[in-house]
């Protein structure tokens, strides 16, 4: 009998289970529901608090999409929020400068001229009539200052959208280090 | 071999249709005949795949360029192994891959089980059946990889063509993990449909108890083990083709492998409260039914690219199909419980706060809300289009302030739950099983703090992680005692040994210990640094103790594209200790496309991590962009000892016949493994 060591607790632990089977149907159903309450408190707790890092977080982070067309249309206090514009860079308009690049992104038929000033390198991908999307705010002249720069070569993304198998594309070209 | 192919498909179709409509037909009559015509249907169209997945991959090995997917997605140039991982780096092929995955789960599932549980079968095998109908509806008639090369000639007539070369290959996806990061990752995708099909089969069935989870519980771990592996794959896919630095940036893409990996994890842990307590029937079948969902909405995320993309739904076709099918997946399980929700009732309540079960329930509520965190995090810009109008995403800093204080919470709970004690845990058990553990943590957090470390969630982490490894290693520590005492034999022997007659739970010990591993690494990440720097031949840059000093730069013409090398010598401390080849790799094909290789210098304490940016368009020099992270490699060695643990917990136990007897439960519809139960033994003091 070397192993009864090891398992003699097991007739205790079904016994125990067996007896608080009947005491649960007893008189401790108070305890339980007090135990519930317990529960649900420390439960809700923890839901509260992470949903108030959630909203921090979200309140920190919030990035509104818009097209170039939208830009125009744009109230003062939407034109001061962080966003992200897509369009296509236009054939010719990437001038790199000491510190900066700047760039036109065409879309509906609009253009927005774009700075650069990010530290990182800009992506492999960003060629002329490459697919761009810039993500930063929308300075008082009109120039879109953007500290991230993604791109996706338009030929090649076509056929196979939202990245070619997992982490490929959609965030492959992704130069920043957020 | 292309009409080969789409004809095995179109059957498969068919087989599939048989085995759907049959099998519903078999539940109804109970006709033997009929059950076993739709289970060998359900095989038929398992090895039908298998062909039309050979028969592509055979298009791919002949330089076949009539076929469009061919011609996109391959060229002459391109080597074997890419060859083989071309099968699934577009839309229609990762289709037809997932197919082939499933079909190897459903055909092992129909072999294993065709003489067995005769009554639930055919209810499995009607919805395995029914998730293999989607996918073959989207293969053969929405996204076809067998479509053949067409163009308008000069008279505009559509004619079929065939193309000397092909585009190529994606140069981001022509990295070794390539050939193995999708396939694991889709493994674990495909992989939760067994245990989803089970659990349905099972509330369909009114099967009794909890014998689906006994059956699906390897099949589980497997899909868990690929899953996690595919992860982590990915993360450093990311960290050594991309060149920003960082494994993970919470890319929709990225998420989406993660959602059921959580509600999966959630799973594994809370079927063991219905195993021996009887409890929370309800909330594993939906845990089930909601990681299945998840693993169909990370391929659609992956593939139909609604979140990534400006425009919603404007790139792809396949989305309508998938949410019609997660809808009607949704209304099924919605309808099945609905109907059978009676036999789900629990059989215990909670008892104290400070037990085995409160442990895991918090567990399943921190995974669970982690999941709801990152998918609302996910889909935010789809939901608030939809609301509001606005297209609004969130990003890292949303997800980081949820997820970290989650993350360690999970590993705080990976420390104590698994050795308190069902029910109710004694203050002196307390004491004796975590008094070691939290003084060395708290010391090591103290030291840490000493040190400099001032960042509080990675000391909180660093703590933690010392907290859960002492706690493990005591574990081990303990069991191997017991067993020297009567074996004699050296503690590494007593340890394989305890472990081998527990396999699944010192398994799972040895999973934890991985995933402390992997928390370490993450905690590193606070302290990243990099430096950028246009360079000179002869010039260096500094970083902590390494200084970096451009050599050169050549040019190597491979079989597929050109590499332009930046050749650095890294020196610590003034020492040289080797050279590095940050390259650039312009390939050839007709886009003329781009892709970067790190060049990493990885010890356990840190990575240097060094990129050749490019060129500076000023001075015409070369960029240099040096990263050190520390503590990543303890990343990729937690994920090898996940999978290890995984492996191990799947091993069969060691019989041992003299403990049978005393641990027959008489409720229990097969007996535990005896040491399972043995556990509590060690635990709580009652020997």
């Amino acid at each position: 009998m070397v192993e009864s060591n090891f398992n003699r607790p097991d007739f205790s632990l079904a016994r125990e289970s067996l007896a608080w089977g009947a005491l649960a149907r007893g008189p401790w159903r108070e305890t339980k529901m007090k135990k519930q309450a317990k529960f649900g408190i420390g439960i809700g707790i923890i839901v509260v608090a992470l949903g108030f890092l959630a909203w921090l977080g979200y309140g920190e982070s919030k990035t509104y999409y818009h097209t170039i067309a939208e830009l125009q249309n744009l109230n003062s206090s939407a034109r001061a929020q962080r966003m992200r514009v897509g369009g296509t860079v236009a054939v010719g308009s990437i001038r790199r400068m000491p510190g900066r690049v700047d760039f036109v992104l065409e879309g509906e038929g609009k253009a927005l001229p774009v700075s650069y000033a990010g530290s990182d390198p800009l992506p492999d991908t960003f060629v002329d009539k490459s697919q761009a999307l810039v993500e930063g705010h929308l300075g008082p002249d009109g120039r879109f200052v953007a500290e991230h720069v993604q791109a996706k070569c338009a030929s090649k993304y076509e056929a196979a959208p939202g990245g070619d198998t997992k982490g490929a594309a959609g965030s492959a070209t992704q130069p920043s280090s957020r | 071999m292309d009409v080969f192919g789409s004809f095995a498909l179109l059957l498969a179709f068919v087989c599939a249709a048989y085995a759907f409509l049959g099998g519903i037909a078999a539940i109804r009559t109970r006709h033997p005949l009929l059950i076993k015509s739709a289970r060998q249907a359900g095989m038929a169209t398992c090895g039908l795949i298998f062909l039309a997945t050979f028969s592509l991959e055979y298009l791919f090995f002949t330089d076949n360029f009539s076929v469009a997917y061919v011609v996109s997605h391959s060229n002459r140039d391109l080597s074997t192994f890419y060859k083989i991982a071309a099968l699934w780096s577009g839309m229609e092929g990762s289709l037809l891959f997932w197919s082939f995955l499933l079909a190897i789960y459903v055909l092992s599932v129909l072999i294993t089980y065709r003489n067995k549980n005769g009554e639930l079968m055919p209810y499995v095998g009607v919805v395995m059946a029914g998730v293999q109908l989607f996918f073959l509806t989207l293969s053969n008639f929405v996204e076809s990889p067998f479509k053949a090369l067409a163009a308008a000639g000069p008279d505009g007539v559509m004619s079929f063509i065939t193309r000397q070369d092909g585009n190529g290959l994606n140069a981001l996806l022509q990295y070794p993990e390539m050939v193995i990061h999708p396939p694991n990752l889709y493994s674990g995708y495909t992989g939760f449909t067994i245990p989803f099909a089970f659990a349905l089969g099972a509330l369909l069935a009114r099967y009794p108890g909890e014998k689906w989870i006994h059956l699906t519980r390897k099949w589980t771990m497997i899909a868990w083990m690929f899953q996690s592996a595919g992860i982590l794959l990915g993360a450093h896919w990311a960290y050594a083709v991309l060149g920003w630095g960082g494994y993970w940036g919470w890319d929709p893409v990225e998420n989406a492998s993660l959602l059921p990996w959580l509600t999966g994890t959630a799973f594994l842990h809370s079927v063991m409260m219905q195993e021996k307590r009887g409890m929370m029937k309800v909330w594993n079948v939906w845990l089930v039914f909601t990681t299945f969902l998840l693993c169909i909405l990370g391929t659609f995320l992956t593939r139909s690219g609604v979140v990534s993309s400006v425009h919603a739904f404007a790139q792809s076709n396949i989305g309508p199909w998938f949410v019609a099918f997660m809808g009607i997946t949704l209304a099924i399980c919605l309808g099945a419980y609905l109907k059978n929700r009676d036999y789900l009732a629990s059989e215990n309540h909670l008892d104290s706060m400070i037990s085995r079960e409160s442990s895991f329930l918090f567990n399943n509520l921190l995974f669970l809300v982690a999941c709801i965190a990152v998918l609302s995090g996910t889909l935010f810009p789809v939901f608030s289009e939809w609301f509001t109008g606005n297209r609004i995403s969130v990003g890292a800093p949303y997800f980081n302030r949820v997820n970290i204080p989650i993350g360690l919470l999970i590993l705080f709970l990976t420390g104590v739950g698994p050795l308190l004690a069902w029910r109710k845990t004694s203050a002196e058990s307390l004491k004796r099983n975590f008094g070691w553990p939290v003084l060395t943590g708290v010391a090591v957090g103290a030291v840490a703090f000493a040190l400099g470390f001032r960042v509080f969630f990675s000391v909180v982490c660093l703590s933690l992680c010392v907290f859960v490894a002492a706690t493990i290693l005591l574990e081990f520590y303990r069991g191997a005692r017991v067993i020297r005492a009567r074996s004699g034999a050296s503690y590494p022997a007593c340890a394989i040994d305890l472990t081998m007659r527990n396999t699944r739970r010192y398994g799972g010990y040895i999973i934890h210990m991985g995933m402390v591993f992997v928390f370490i690494g993450l905690a590193g990440a606070a302290f990243n640094r990099d430096v950028q720097k246009s360079m000179q031949v002869g010039q260096t840059l500094q970083i902590g103790p390494y200084t970096l000093m451009l050599q050169g730069a050549d040019t190597k013409p491979e079989q597929n594209y050109t590499a332009q090398r930046m050749l650095v010598e890294a020196l610590h401390d003034n020492k040289p200790i080797m050279m590095l080849f940050p390259e650039k790799r312009r390939f050839a094909g007709n886009n003329q496309e781009n892709g970067t290789m790190v060049a990493i210098y990885s010890t356990w304490k840190e990575d240097l991590y060094v990129v050749f940016a490019g060129i500076d368009p000023e001075t015409k020099e070369p960029v240099i962009h040096a990263f050190l992270n520390p503590l990543v490699k303890w990343i990729w060695f937690g994920g090898v000892v996940v999978v290890f643990g995984t492996i191990v917990a799947l091993l069969p136990n060691r019989r041992s016949v003299l403990v049978l007897a005393p641990s027959q439960q008489p409720s229990a519809v097969e007996p535990l493994p005896p040491a399972l139960t043995s556990s509590v033994a060690l635990r709580e003091g009652h020997d």
